[in-house]
This record gives structure tokens, C-alpha cells and sequence, in this order.
């Protein structure tokens, strides 16, 4: 989670991803920011977001984004 | 039939009256009967191509929904046996299967819409590059006929499959609700670009007669003919004065004739889709917005998310989200990174895949360098715009202006007028032109011009400039306004008489003011044509 957190503050580093909820929905994430996560989960993580995924409810918190790279990890 | 002639407002009439009048399990079969009477006045070949693109989207996603059915079943029924790598292999040679079918049907629809939008611009270009080699072999033009709205109901039923493909939806089971789905004709002439999960409940339950409804729809066609005959069609004449002489008619000409088309561009289109969304509501059917007030946007990256937004989501749904997480563009993250380091490295990617992107949309535009070029330079000024953010929050930190009413406007109009110049594009007949016309703004100083009443009547009467300068007046009000609520809901707050009379008074100002007769002639929309 903390290796997720530094990655989302490298793009937005005034924002409190530990406790920030709504990142889409309210406008912090936008599909720029969306796709560099995406790039960088897949060489941090070794885990690929496939575009179905890419959902507001799978990136408007880090506990929902770390809960969706557990899954397709896992998966 | 053009949704401003007198045919189409019979045949609507007519379809009102018998869908409230049939039982309401047969009203969707109305509508894609309804569908299918108009698309065949229009041309009768027309049918054949969306029959084409129904049968192969509906026949694709449903081998594969089977498919993942059957996946579903095998595996329920091995749960036990198979192992995690077993349960891996038989997912992906399903998944393999299905990619067949999607991939299949993709190239069946989109190779229909290129060939039949593209293949005379391909040949124009081929028989250029042939020109300058100096060769005298030329190859012949086609004589193909683009059927109306294919751009349109092409990538709403590649949307619905691709939907499917991504288990984000079930397939439909009917042929022909998916025909409907496909065909509705509200939506034909000019989009919106409808995802299945949001219109499909709504295009096939039973509707009864509701009058507020009805009469939401009533008062929101009128503002679209008001839009689209009062100010469209009249500021048509003088845009097209000033595009078709650019010789005469440069510098300061070229300043009013690009805010001009903005106006008309913005009315004409936001008018069209008005009357799709009112006469959708008027038979109960519920049609997503694709605009919020885009000229109230602060920089072009908020203006595209008010502009055509079910055109925008699409291509970032369908094309930048698919492309940005596909192996080349996550290969070329892996190794920007590594070669130019995270700053610069991290953008790269995500540059390359937004410049695809708006080359894409230019072209599904219109197959012409026009609209590449247009489609290309809003990518690179929304590039721009990202790669200076840190400038501006610097700037934003040390002046804290952003929310000022003054710094507002100031963003407001910058916006506009960046949206209205690259605009242009759609106006003069190539490339170079565009840009000889863009610098002749600064280099002809012939601004006296505007203060010469005969020069400036470009095709108009004084009286269509008044009743041009009142209507942007309260179309700019309007949208103001919409921060208070829906025009609509704030007009039922008021007495009946006086609304009933407002109503009556936006008819007789379209009867009277509306873009008819002699010099005029009621156009199609613009968005039509692509």
C-alpha cells in the first residue's frame, strides 16, 4: 500500500491519497493520470489493468485501487 | 427528410399518435418500424449497410455471451478437479475464441464505414503522391454513397459490442430490439453516440401518456428549431460569405467569420440535439445530454468534457484507455522511463497515445486533412496544456486568482476563442489556406472594416442582424442561466397562461424569424455530414 501511495503522490504530491476518497468523481485523477497509474502499477507491481477495468469505482480511493491490484494479482 | 422540414414534423406527428394509441408492449416495434421508414426514405440502399452492421454486432455478441456462458458452466462444474493453471489455460483458449468473433466483427464494421468514407480521400492522396512523382497514371474516384449517420450508428453498435466482449454487459437476445437499438432515428441524423446499458430500458418499456413529459419534449424541440432555423441558418449566409472569397474577404473578416461559426456551429448542433432529445422524451424515451454548457469551460481539457461528450467517451473508453494499457504503449512506458527518467519518460506514452487518439477523431470527422489537422491540433494544445500544469500551479500559488469572477471570465474567453481558431479548420477548403487566413488576423490591419455598414452585411439585412444579436442574447443567457436549474422546470413554476404564452411565443418567433424563403435555405446539420 505504501509503495501504491508514493506512486499516486509522484503525480499529485499536495494530496492525502491515505485518507482521499472520490479521486475521480470529484476530479484529482484525470485520464492522464489514469493511464501513467497504469503504466506504473504494471512495471511496480507486475500487474496489468486491463481497459474494462479501468472503472471511477476501481481508482477513486487508494484503498479501492490497492484492492483491485490485489485481485488481478491474485487472479 | 431534414428534421426541419415539413415532411419529417408530419411523420413525427403521425408516430405520436399511433404509438399512444397501439398497446404499449408493440411501441418499441413502432419505433423500429418508424426507424427503418425513415432510414428508407432517406436512400433506400442505406438499409443494406446498418442491416449488415445489426446482423454481424448482434450475431458476434451473442457467440460471445455463449461463450463465456459455457466457460462459466465448465467451470462451475470442474470446480473441484481443476487446478489454478487448468482453470488459467481453459480461460484463455475461451477468451481466444471470443477475440475471434470480436475482432472479426470489428473489421467487418469499421472496414465498412472506412471503404465507404475513406477510400475516394485515400485515392485523392494516392493520385497527389502519383502527381508529384511525376508519373500521368491516375487512378479513378469511386462512386460511393455514404449512408446517413454510419459514423454515428457504426460506433454505437461497436460500443455495445465491445461492452459485451469486456463482460461489462449481457448481450440482447432479440434481433430486433437490437435493430431498434441501432437504428433509432431521433438519434441517426446527428448522434448522441448511446451506450446500450442507458438506452436500452428505456427504448423498450412500455410508455404511457405523460403529459409533463410530452410537453418537456414539446418546448425542448422548439428550443432546438429556435437554435438551429433563428440563428444557425442566418449566420450561415455570413460565414459562408466570408469562407467562400478568402481573398476578399481576410484579416479582421476572418476574426468575425470564426466567431461566427462558433455561434453557428453551437447552434446548430446543440439545436439538433435538442430536437433528438425532445422528440426521444416526447415518446418516453430517455436520451443521454451531450453537451453542459461548453463554452462556459475553463481550458480545452474542460471543454471537450462538455462538447459531445458521448463522442468523447467513446474514444477514451474505446481507444484511449484499450491503447494506453496495450503492450507497445506499456513497452515504450517501461523504456522512456528508463531512458529519459520519470519525468519526461512517465509523459511520452501517454502523449503518443492522446495524439492516436485525436488523430482518430479527426478522421472519424471527416476524410479530409482538414479534419486531421483540426483533430491533431486539439491533441497537441491539450498536450501543451498538461505539459505547462506545474507552470500554472506555480503561478496559481504565488497569484492566487483562480475562482475570481475576473480571472474566471478571462479563462472562460480564452477558451472560447481557442475553440472558435481551431475551428477553422472546418471552414476553408485546405490546410494551408486555413493557416494563411489564421496569420491574415494579425498581418492585414483593415479594421476600419467593421465600422463600414455596407462591408459588414455580408449576405444579411440589418433586421437579421437584430434578430441575430437578440437570439445569441438569449441563447448566452440561457446557458448562463442553466447553473439555476433547466429552463424547462423553472418555466413550469410559473403561471399556465404565462407559460402557455411564452411557449406560443417561442412558435410564432420561429415561424416568423426562422431561416425560410428567398436567400435561405433550411440546411442539414452539420454534424450530418460526418
Amino acid at each position: 500500500m505504501n509503495e501504491l501511495i508514493s506512486i499516486l503522490n509522484g503525480l499529485h504530491p499536495d494530496v492525502d491519497f491515505a485518507e482521499a476518497e472520490g479521486l475521480v468523481d470529484n476530479g484529482v485523477l484525470d485520464s492522464f493520470d489514469i493511464i501513467s497509474l497504469v503504466a506504473e502499477i504494471d512495471s511496480e507491481f507486475d500487474v496489468r489493468i486491463p481497459a474494462e477495468e479501468i472503472l471511477p469505482e476501481n481508482f477513486n480511493s487508494a484503498k479501492a485501487l490497492y484492492e483491485l491490484i490485489t485481485r488481478l494479482g491474485d487472479n | 427528410m431534414l428534421f426541419t422540414s415539413y415532411e419529417f414534423w408530419g411523420f413525427i406527428a403521425c408516430l405520436f399518435l399511433l404509438y399512444y394509441l397501439i398497446p404499449r408492449k408493440y411501441q418499441w416495434v413502432m419505433l423500429l418500424a418508424a426507424s427503418y421508414i425513415f432510414y428508407f426514405l432517406a436512400h433506400p440502399t442505406y438499409l443494406i449497410y446498418i442491416s449488415v452492421t445489426t446482423m454481424t454486432t448482434f450475431y458476434a455478441a451473442m457467440r460471445i455471451g455463449q461463450l463465456l456462458n459455457v466457460q462459466k458452466a465448465h467451470l462451475e462444474l470442474n470446480k473441484e478437479t481443476f487446478s489454478k493453471e487448468e482453470k488459467q489455460g481453459y480461460k484463455s483458449s475461451v477468451r481466444k475464441k471470443q477475440r475471434k468473433w470480436f475482432i472479426a466483427c470489428l473489421l467487418i464494421n469499421f472496414g465498412i464505414l472506412a471503404f465507404l468514407k475513406y477510400t475516394n480521400f485515400t485515392i485523392a492522396n494516392i493520385n497527389s503522391l502519383l502527381s508529384v512523382l511525376g508519373t500521368g497514371e491516375r487512378l479513378t474516384f469511386m462512386n460511393v454513397i455514404l449512408p446517413m449517420g454510419i459514423s454515428f450508428y457504426t460506433f454505437q453498435a461497436m460500443g455495445y459490442l465491445i461492452d459485451v466482449y469486456q463482460g461489462k454487459i449481457k448481450p440482447e437476445k432479440s434481433i430486433f430490439r437490437f435493430a431498434l437499438f441501432v437504428s433509432f432515428f431521433p438519434q441517426l441524423v446527428q448522434g448522441p453516440i448511446s451506450r446500450f446499458n442507458d438506452l436500452s430500458a428505456t427504448l423498450y418499456e412500455e410508455h404511457r401518456f405523460d403529459f409533463k413529459e410530452v410537453s418537456y419534449g414539446f418546448q425542448r424541440i422548439l428550443w432546438g428549431l429556435f437554435k438551429k432555423l433563428v440563428i444557425a441558418d442566418r449566420i450561415l449566409v455570413a460565414v459562408n460569405t466570408i469562407i467562400k472569397e478568402p481573398d476578399e474577404y481576410n484579416g479582421v473578416f476572418v476574426f468575425v467569420g470564426m466567431m461566427f461559426y462558433a455561434i453557428q456551429l453551437y447552434a446548430d448542433f446543440t439545436g439538433g440535439i435538442d430536437i433528438t432529445i425532445g422528440i426521444a422524451e416526447v415518446l418516453g424515451i430517455r436520451i443521454k445530454e451531450n453537451f453542459n454548457a461548453p463554452f462556459l469551460a475553463k481550458n480545452i481539457t474542460d471543454y471537450w468534457r462538455r462538447w459531445h461528450i458521448t463522442m468523447g467517451t467513446w474514444f477514451r473508453d474505446y481507444l484511449f484507455y484499450p491503447l494506453s494499457v496495450s503492450g507497445p504503449i506499456l513497452n515504450l512506458s517501461r523504456w522512456s522511463r528508463r531512458r529519459l527518467g520519470d519525468g519526461l519518460g512517465r509523459k511520452i506514452p501517454v502523449y503518443l497515445t492522446t495524439l492516436i487518439v485525436w488523430f482518430a477523431t479527426g478522421l472519424w470527422h471527416g476524410s479530409s486533412w482538414n479534419f486531421i489537422a483540426w483533430g491533431l491540433t486539439n491533441g497537441i494544445v491539450i498536450i501543451i496544456s498538461q505539459a505547462f500544469e506545474p507552470l500554472y500551479a506555480r503561478f496559481h500559488n504565488k497569484f492566487p486568482v483562480k475562482g475570481k469572477p475576473l480571472y474566471s471570465a478571462f479563462e472562460v474567453i480564452r477558451t472560447v476563442l481557442l475553440m472558435s481558431a481551431i475551428r477553422m479548420f472546418d471552414c476553408y477548403r485546405d490546410v494551408p489556406l486555413t493557416f494563411r487566413m489564421f496569420g491574415s488576423m494579425f498581418t492585414t490591419g483593415n479594421f476600419s472594416a467593421l465600422f463600414d455598414r455596407e462591408v459588414m452585411k455580408l449576405g444579411l439585412s440589418g433586421a437579421d442582424y437584430i434578430v441575430l444579436a437578440a437570439a445569441t442574447v438569449i441563447l448566452i443567457a440561457s446557458g448562463i442561466r442553466r447553473k439555476e436549474g433547466s429552463m424547462r422546470d423553472r418555466l413550469e413554476k410559473i403561471p399556465a397562461r404565462r407559460r402557455y404564452l411564452m411557449i406560443y411565443l417561442l412558435g410564432v418567433i420561429i415561424l416568423l424569424f426562422g431561416a425560410y424563403g428567398v436567400g435561405y435555405d433550411a440546411t442539414q446539420f452539420i454534424y450530418n455530414q460526418f
